[in-house]
């Protein structure tokens, strides 16, 4: 086969999967088992999508200064954060 | 048939550079001849090809072609004829390419592509089937028996050979007109008699073969049918051969 | 109809062209190509990522109470008495007010962070525990298990495991322990009467508003997070951890541009030789137009399409691996989610005018005065 239709060939197969994923996509969601909805009557507030410290475990519900305190190598989000050392301890 | 009729082309007209390099030339070129166009460096003689290939138009003048028109949808002046000079872009490119087969100082070769390609660009942009002019390509190539470097990259090729494949793509549009620049220019004796002689076996099949050339070998040749001399824009003498 | 195909045919043949030439400089293309498709998947990875996790949080999150009550103690978060669940539940529009027990344990044995929550349900049996599937990974365990605790009082409190949450819970409960009431109390010590936060329930959502303001008049020590709020939160969190990606990605990004940019607009001599070639051998300026527009679309469109449909696969079907770095931190227990699909056309259309009609068209502008030399410069090399 000449190279310019394997090309398009090429092209419209990677188009055809392209267009696939849409269709994927709304498939699994309809036939996904949703298998968190036992523990929604939990009225969990949070996501568990980071389990180092309360912040990013619990942000909606963290005091209001917590974020970005905790561990020392922390990114600050206050610009104070960078001018005030954290304490390490010595080893 | 091609007839110039009072072609003048000026280059940086209106500014204190301006110069003439055709003068007020006008000239009957027979069909199925070999014409070559002898003189000096500067003389005009290419930029009177490129007018005649229509590459350019000249500044004031008419050119008419005759009998090989083929490609115009339209045609002034009788069935027979058309007036190149005053043809919009689109057509001018149109007959170019279905007229016109062109051999360059230079061969002018796409380099990093294979020769076999090489012979097929000129005939890509025409919407023509790839497999027809493939075919016709490889044929072309086999006359010219240089079927076996199909495949090669032109930057491999020696120099006969690469005259070859510059020869077999400016006929792969089936042109009527050759038209050759200067073409043994960067070929030793043997190799410009070769061209002379494909040039000659190209006009026994009927198609009128222009050459622009200050090499003896070439406007000597007793295959040379016209000899136009041109000299600082104009013809000098003109007489026909054989 | 002859028209038709032949201008099909003059499209194949001048693509032809252009594949050839590309090929020319396989491995300068293919370099191109797999940046190209590189910064493609990355941005597009990072796109389906974001939104999945987005439309996972809105679907978690509205079950979510409506309103959370916390009490604040000189600035910090401090336990509420029950007292003010009864206040609340009187306010007018309330429907229910539900004291939430809920706290965090540190594990030494992996040095991991558990969430220990009370459960309500009634028939939950002392000292046995529910636990979120990535506890049971992270410790190994299995249903009928113990997982010992330590309490505040150093106590060591044998929990049995009941049930262990299916993993593809994990977005809510991969850390979670429940337990009873009386075993939290146990575990931390944990005042009775009072509450960690209070979960309230309001009849008209559109009230929420006036009740909130209304807690926080009543009780000024107390801080009402609306259901809004917690949402607002997930999507700043989401949007800050994707910009943080693109931050590193941008470098990526920019030293990608210019390269695109000097690959794509820097016209060499030998190209502009090669154009001048083109024009002479019958060549239009709108074939080589032509042309360039197809060199420009075959690397651009390839890159953009595999570019997508492999990110797609890195997000859904794999599960992202190479974002999970990014959003696990020194995590411990990190939730294996299988994220649902979903793929947002309008942000793909931004993504394709970002990094296709870019490319080509600084592809073919160049070109367009050196396609536009007579025909006739070939003749003058």
């Amino acid at each position: 086969m000449r190279r310019s239709l394997q090309f398009l060939l090429f092209t419209a197969v990677s188009l055809v999967m392209f267009l696939l994923l849409p269709l994927h996509a709304s498939y699994v969601r309809l036939h996904s088992v949703d298998e968190s909805r036992s523990l929604r009557s939990l009225h969990v507030t949070d996501l568990c999508l980071a389990t180092e410290a309360r912040y990013t475990r619990h942000p909606a519900m963290a005091d209001r200064h917590a974020p970005f305190q905790e561990h020392p190598m922390a990114l600050e989000h206050f610009p104070t954060g960078s001018l005030i050392l954290p304490n390490l301890p010595e080893r | 048939m091609i007839e110039l009729s009072r072609i003048t082309k000026s280059f940086n007209s209106g500014k204190p550079n301006q110069f003439t390099a055709v003068d007020n030339v006008s000239l009957v070129i027979n069909p199925a001849q070999i014409t070559v166009f002898k003189g000096p460096s500067g003389s005009g003689k290419t930029s009177l090809l490129t007018m005649i290939g229509c590459m350019a138009r000249p500044t004031s003048g008419r050119i008419f072609l005759r009998g090989v028109a083929a490609a115009v949808p339209f045609q002034q002046e009788g069935a027979e004829s058309v007036e190149i000079t005053s043809l919009p872009e689109r057509f001018l490119n149109e007959i170019r390419r279905s007229t016109f087969g062109f051999i360059f100082q230079q061969f002018n070769l796409v380099k990093g592509i294979s020769s076999l390609e090489n012979v097929m660009l000129p005939a890509y942009p025409t919407g023509e089937g790839r497999a027809l002019f493939r075919a016709r390509a490889l044929n072309l190539m086999e006359q010219f028996s240089i079927s076996r470097l199909a495949g090669q990259q032109v930057e491999l090729l020696s120099g006969g050979e690469l005259q070859r494949v510059a020869i077999a793509r400016a006929l792969i549009n089936n042109p009527a007109i050759i038209v050759a620049d200067e073409p043994t220019a960067h070929l030793d004796s043997k190799l410009s008699q070769e061209f002379m002689e494909i040039a000659g076996r190209l006009k026994g099949e009927g198609k009128s073969v222009l050459i622009a050339s200050h090499d003896p070998i070439v406007f000597d040749s007793p295959l040379v049918d016209s000899l136009i001399e041109m000299r600082d824009g104009a013809v000098d003498a003109s007489r026909g051969r054989r | 109809m002859k028209n038709v195909q032949k201008a099909i045919e003059r499209h194949l043949n001048i693509l032809e062209f252009t594949l050839a030439s590309l090929l020319r400089r396989k491995a300068k293309n293919l370099s191109l190509l797999a940046m190209y498709l590189l910064v493609v998947f990355m941005l597009a990875s990072l796109q389906f990522f974001v939104t999945a996790l987005k439309r996972e949080a809105a679907i978690i999150l509205d079950d979510a109470p409506d309103m959370v009550v916390q009490r604040l103690m000189a600035g910090r978060q401090d336990l509420v008495p029950g007292s003010y669940a009864s206040e609340i539940a009187l306010i007018k529009g309330v429907t229910a007010v539900r004291p939430r027990l809920w706290g965090y344990y540190y594990d030494a044995l992996n040095g991991a962070n558990y969430t220990i929550m009370a459960s309500d349900d009634p028939t939950a049996v002392a000292e046995r525990a529910s636990i979120g599937s990535g506890i049971a990974r992270s410790r190994n365990l299995a249903v009928g298990d113990l997982l010992p605790l330590i309490s505040y009082d150093k106590n060591p409190i044998m929990l049995e495991i009941g049930t262990i949450f299916p993993s593809g819970s994990d977005l809510i409960a991969a850390d979670l322990i429940m337990i009873t009431p009386e075993d939290f109390h146990k575990l931390f010590n944990f005042p009775s009467g009072q509450a960690t936060d209070l979960a309230v329930t309001v009849h008209n959502p559109k009230e929420l508003p006036t009740v909130a303001a209304k807690v926080a008049s009543q009780l000024p020590d107390s801080r009402p997070i609306l259901k809004s709020e917690i949402m607002r939160t997930y999507q700043s969190i989401f949007d800050w951890r994707g910009g943080m990606t693109l931050v590193i990605l941008t470098t990526s990004l920019l030293s990608f541009i210019i390269f695109a940019w000097d690959k794509a607009t820097g016209l060499s001599a030998e190209e502009r030789k090669e154009i001048g070639i083109l024009k002479s051998i019958g060549w239009e300026t709108s074939d080589v137009l032509l042309l360039k527009l197809w060199e420009g679309t075959v690397i651009s469109l390839t890159a953009f399409l595999l570019g997508v449909v492999l990110a797609y696969w890195h997000v859904f079907f794999l599960s992202a691996p190479l974002f999970a770095q990014a959003l696990k931190g020194w995590s411990v227990i990190y939730p294996r989610f299988q994220l649902i699909p979903v793929v947002d056309a309008y942000q793909l259309t931004i993504l394709f005018f970002l990094t296709v009609v870019p490319y080509t068209t600084a592809t073919v502008i160049p070109c367009w005065r050196a396609a536009t030399i007579d025909p006739d410069a070939a003749m003058r090399y």
